[in-house]
């Protein structure tokens, strides 16, 4: 039941703070923080208490829902999803902090679609019933299309609704997805259910196979984002409050990789293998598309937005090469750049609130005024550019290596991205603390609160950094068994050569 | 077998001086220098200790220098037999290397606290040096490539910050980023070729991958491309990767740059440590290289044999003092990457690899010294330009003699320690490629000429009119200076054949008067030349660089590297990449997306007839657009 317990604190949370939001401003903030940790006390108790990480499983909560239709209440947590629920836990507790001075306005409301929308994304990261996922795959956009619509920046209205018609489309070409696997194992076996666990293995054709499979990828190729899907991103993310930018960046991308891993691969083994070197190459092309895009940008937060799209190039890429090294490497990305991508939006936010702009040629030499702020910036651009000691860098090496076994090229055409990356993260370090300062502003460095959240990121990464053996036992089960039922049901080998498959052979 | 757990201080310490000073050196002021001075000090005895433990007491095992773990842990386990490890590995290059950098690193530390002391982020230059430090130890200590591979790019970093240490100077900031994303050009090269190398070898151990009788050196002789092994284009890649680190043509337009930094900082990393990395990495593979890779070598050689010339010849038209050490340093490295590229593996026949590792280490003392020195005269005079000096012996008297020693060790005068270093390299060419030989015999004669140009233009010549008297630095500053001299003599009297040779058994290696007495010629000849020009002010100078006036100009703008570089990157690169994709982005991806809704909107209001906002038109079109598709899919599957 804790599953459920977890998702209710925060459902509970939410209308909680709206309705408190009408007797004061920080009532629903505190309840927030509140809800949040308590969620994270819980989960980190239970797998405190738990004898072993290597079970599949850890915790399987199955309850009927709507049974004339074989939908069930299917929630479970192995280790992917546990890493995915703490780090989520954690960021939603860190977007309450960075926003109680950044938001004024209607603060029970704001709090409100907050906790709603890590509700949903918790749900995601849960549930193994396919119309349950899709549930709380649409409770994530509303709330998320209000948060920027509401509490963004001057062009937040169009952002917003680029956002919310890019994903729901998607999403709805996922629906159909869902509907017709449903329909198609109904047939084969008689039993019409959206159970993930009894969908997996279904037989179908090869077509039907890499139909149902596209539209699954359609709605999570746009959540990574994927280019050329990628364009709602730059403009959502410059233009959502910081809590939002954050959420998105660390933890919405992270459910169109989360979906990849737990859906794509295992429910369509062959057609995602023939799909792979599209994959990969999806995957390069973003990485390098990405990163030249970074360069280009004046504005601070569409400049990270953009890194983002790089950095979740090696997500695909590593996804598409079926290969334990590099999916630990995917895991690794999923959570090191929620940190690092995190704290760059992070540092935006701090940096519009002094100065009121994200124009990075206003800025310059701003080293001397905020020391710190300069310190944390540079770590984390560090961590962008894949510095070894920090999370990041596991990440892309282990994606890469993973990568070099599947396909020698794209794997050395992926590497060029960390040059890329290196230009583009000197050059935030560069133009905003570095060289001459051209304003005479005069601002604070790091509050204490501002000082806590930034401190607790770079522990985090650098721990990632160090500790990488953390991370990766907790996911291997995991990730070895989606493996697993990928070779498991790929049992037509030969449909799976591709033109476009460049693998290395010895 | 001892225990030499203690050389793990010998790494941490310089680290826990980083997070102190890095994190609290506010609070510290002054106190920081000397914190970090004597943390190093205590990591430079550790290093003496542990080089007299390995030579002399327990390292020799039946006439063989035995690689020891002295620390080992699986630092990330990938797969079964897959992972990477950290730990310590003691070798003869390794230990060597250890005394290297800590003595370099001691004596800029005692330096700085003179060089750096009105200095604003004082604890946070100590603090960035402990941080290089750290890295650097790391790397010559790795066990596995990729544990150096980290190092390395820590290296990098730490050379980026130290760089860019005058963070409100441009060319400081500018300089800083070009060598952080050069270095990191090369290390793409670098990383390519371990994922090659490992993904042939199966393991990333320098231990397995260095035994000659091992797996990995047996499987040379792989699957081909072009022409070439796999194991020779992964050990070619890697080579990429030290050419970064070590400013090898074609890759070194960073280094002059990175005079930029403040000068004990030049001293330390971009003379005397970090980069020798890329000549310890070919010399950490240098078996594999040897046996199964012989035409990667080749390259090695003849890339350093290149670069050396190249930068001589530079360096002979340069009036920034540091920038004259900057591609003498060039020069050097390339010598050293000769020695490597010309030796064999084995016994007398690995007379290069010795050599070239006796060179990195007295190079490590007199460049540093040159650096140093550097240092005390800009300290004195304020000035960075030659043009602007002169006379300073009068005013400078250590300095002088000092920079005397050093001018002379590296002009290879005989019974100073580069005299004995240089001259097994130019024994090791000559008897295995005598186009290299004569270049490099060349280069030593260019090499004389272009310290003592430098020698007499500052010391002697006319003395311009000072705004203050010049004055001999402080006792922190002359007192590396003295030391780094006499060690600059006297390190060419360790029998390195002994300790340090390419298959760790000691050898006799003795001297060939036939290559020796030229080679002393040809630098005494590049001195008189240098007496002629430059002791006092002449017209002579002048009306040769005008006579040659074409040649002169081109190496004057160092041949016009920067600016190739520069049209490469910003005019090709920038229009024929950059702008396509950009305008990609905003016409054609952007543009669909709007074509479509546009199309969207226009057909739902052809439909309809909306007159209200966006969003129900759009909503509209959705969910008639999903129960078509829900229709066509129920058709479809449910008969």
């Amino acid at each position: 039941m804790i599953l459920f317990y977890l998702i209710a604190i925060l459902l509970g949370g939410a209308f909680l703070s709206w309705m408190a939001g009408r007797l004061s401003a920080a009532l629903p903030r505190i309840i927030s923080l509140v809800a949040l940790t308590a969620d994270l006390i819980l989960i980190v108790a239970f797998v405190l208490q738990l004898d072993t990480l290597n079970n599949k499983w850890l915790v399987d909560l199955n309850a009927d829902w709507i049974p004339k239709f074989g939908i069930s209440f299917h929630l479970a947590l192995d280790g992917l999803s546990l890493l995915m629920l703490i780090l989520t836990f954690f960021l939603g507790i860190i977007s309450i902090i960075i926003s109680w001075k950044e938001i004024k306005v209607r603060v029970g409301f704001f709090h409100f679609n907050l906790l709603l929308i890590l509700a949903g994304i918790i749900g995601v990261f849960l549930s193994l019933d396919l119309f349950l996922f899709y549930f709380f795959w649409e409770l994530m956009l509303v709330p998320m299309y209000f948060l920027i619509g509401i509490w963004g920046h001057e062009k937040r209205i169009a952002a917003s609704f680029k956002f919310f018609l890019y994903t729901q489309a998607s999403g709805l070409l996922m629906f159909i997805a869902i509907l017709a696997l449903y329909f198609v194992h109904g047939r084969s076996t008689g039993v019409y259910t959206f159970d993930y666990m009894q969908l997996l293995g279904t037989q179908m054709g090869y077509t039907t196979e890499l139909l149902i499979m596209l539209g699954f990828l359609a709605a999570f190729l746009v959540k990574l984002p994927v280019v050329p899907l990628h364009n709602w991103l730059p403009d959502a993310h410059s233009e959502a409050p910081t809590a939002g930018s954050l959420i998105l960046a660390a933890l919405l991308l992270k459910t169109g990789a989360y979906g990849l891993l737990r859906f794509v691969v295992p429910l369509f083994p062959s057609a995602s293998v023939s799909f792979a070197p599209i994959g990969m190459l999806l995957g390069v092309v973003g990485i390098l598309y990405g990163a030249k895009l970074a360069f280009a940008q004046t504005d601070l937060k569409r400049l990270v937005a953009y890194t983002s799209v790089s950095h979740m190039g090696f997500v695909i890429l590593g996804v598409f090469s079926f290969n334990e090294i590099a999916y630990q490497g995917v895991v690794m990305q999923m959570i090191a750049h929620a940190i690092s991508t995190g704290a760059l939006f992070i540092l935006a936010g701090q940096l519009y609130e002094r100065t009121h702009t994200r124009d990075l040629n206003k800025m310059g030499g701003l080293w001397e005024t905020a020391p710190v702020m300069g310190a944390v910036g540079l770590i984390f651009a560090m961590a962008s550019l894949g510095l070894p000691g920090l999370g990041n860098f596991i990440a892309e090496l282990l994606i890469l290596l993973g990568a070099f076994k599947a396909n020698v090229f794209m794997s050395c055409l992926a590497s060029v991205g960390l040059i890329a990356a290196t230009i583009y993260s000197l050059r935030i370090v560069q133009k905003i603390f570095l060289g001459k300062k051209i304003t005479d502003w005069k601002f604070n460095d790091l509050t204490i609160r501002e000082k806590i959240v930034s401190a607790s990121l770079v522990i985090i990464i650098v721990w990632l950094g160090i500790f990488p053996r953390t991370v990766l036992n907790t996911a291997k089960p995991a990730l070895q068994k989606t493996l697993e039922v990928q070779k498991e049901n790929n049992n037509d080998n030969n449909k799976t050569e591709s033109i476009l498959d460049l693998r290395f052979k010895n | 077998m001892s225990n030499f757990n203690y050389t793990l201080f010998i790494v941490l310490i310089p680290l826990a001086m980083f997070l102190l000073l890095g994190l609290q050196g506010h609070k510290f002021k002054k106190l920081s220098g000397i914190l970090g001075t004597t943390g190093l000090g205590i990591a430079w005895i550790l290093s003496l200790i542990t080089a007299y433990q390995y030579f002399f007491v327990y390292g020799n095992v039946g006439g063989v220098f035995k690689p020891m773990l002295a620390y080992n842990s699986v630092w990330l386990q990938m797969t079964e037999t897959l992972h990477i490890d950290m730990g310590i590995l003691l070798d003869p290059i390794s230990v060597m290397m250890l005394v290297v950098i800590t003595t370099v690193s001691f004596m800029v530390h005692i330096y700085s606290n003179g060089y750096m002391k009105d200095e604003q982020g004082f604890a946070r230059f100590f603090a960035f040096l402990s941080l290089f430090t750290f890295s650097m130890l790391g790397l010559v200590i790795a066990t596995n490539i990729f544990q150096m591979y980290i190092f390395w790019e820590l290296v990098g970093v730490s050379s980026y910050l130290l760089i860019g240490y005058y963070y409100q100077k441009p060319s400081a900031v500018s300089a800083s980023k070009k060598a952080f994303i050069v270095t990191r050009f090369a290390d793409l090269g670098f990383l390519i070729g371990i994922l090659l190398l490992s993904f042939n070898t199966k393991t990333f151990d320098f231990i397995s991958l260095t035994d000659i009788h091992g797996p990995a050196i047996a499987c040379g002789a792989g699957a081909s491309f072009l022409g070439l092994s796999v194991m020779t284009w992964s050990l070619i890649f890697v080579f990429m990767g030290g050419a970064g680190k070590s400013a090898m043509f074609p890759l070194h337009i960073w280094l002059p740059d990175a005079m930029e930094g403040p000068t004990p900082v030049s001293a330390l990393i971009h003379a005397a440590t970090m980069v020798v990395a890329g000549v310890y990495l070919v010399a950490r593979l240098f078996p594999v290289y040897a046996i199964s890779a012989p035409q990667g070598l080749e390259v090695v050689g003849y890339v350093g044999c290149f670069s050396s010339l190249f930068a001589a010849v530079i360096a002979c038209t340069q009036y920034d003092i540091k920038r004259v050490l900057a591609y003498s340093t060039m020069s050097q490295i390339g010598y050293m990457m000769v020695g490597l590229g010309v030796s064999h593996y084995g016994g007398e026949e690995g007379l290069g690899f010795m050599a070239s590792m006796f060179h990195l280490f007295t190079h490590a003392m007199f460049k540093a010294l040159l650096f140093l020195g550097a240092g005390a005269i800009i300290h004195a005079v304020h000035t960075n330009e030659m043009t602007e000096m002169g006379g300073l012996r009068k005013y400078l008297p250590i300095t002088h003699i000092t920079f005397l020693i050093a001018c002379l060790t590296i002009a290879g005068i005989p019974l100073l320690s580069a005299f004995f270093s240089k001259d097994e390299i130019l024994t090791a060419a000559f008897h295995n490629n005598k186009l290299i030989f004569f270049v490099q015999l060349f280069v030593a004669g260019l090499t004389a000429f272009y310290m003592f140009r430098l020698y007499f233009r500052v010391f002697w010549n006319k003395e311009p009119h000072y705004h203050h008297t010049p004055h001999e630095s402080p006792l922190t500053m002359t007192i590396p200076l003295m030391f780094l001299a006499v060690c600059s003599i006297f390190a060419g009297y360790i029998p390195f054949s002994q300790f340090v040779t390419s298959d760790s058994k000691p050898f006799e290696s003795v001297m060939e008067m036939g290559i020796a007495i030229p080679s002393v010629v040809v630098g005494l000849f590049g001195i008189l030349i240098a007496f002629v020009m430059y002791k006092k002010e002449t017209t002579l100078p002048d009306r040769i660089s005008t006579g040659f006036s074409f040649f002169y100009k081109w190496a004057f703008h160092k041949f016009y590297f920067d600016e190739l570089y520069l049209f490469v990157t910003k005019k090709i690169i920038f229009r024929f990449i950059s702008r396509p994709v950009a305008w990609f982005d905003r016409h054609i991806v952007d543009g669909t997306m709007n074509g479509i809704s546009a199309v969207t909107n226009y057909v739902s209001f052809q439909i309809r007839g909306f007159q209200s906002g966006q969003l129900q038109q759009y909503a509209y079109v959705f969910v008639s657009g999903l129960v078509g598709l829900a229709l066509v899919i129920l058709y479809a599957f449910v008969k």
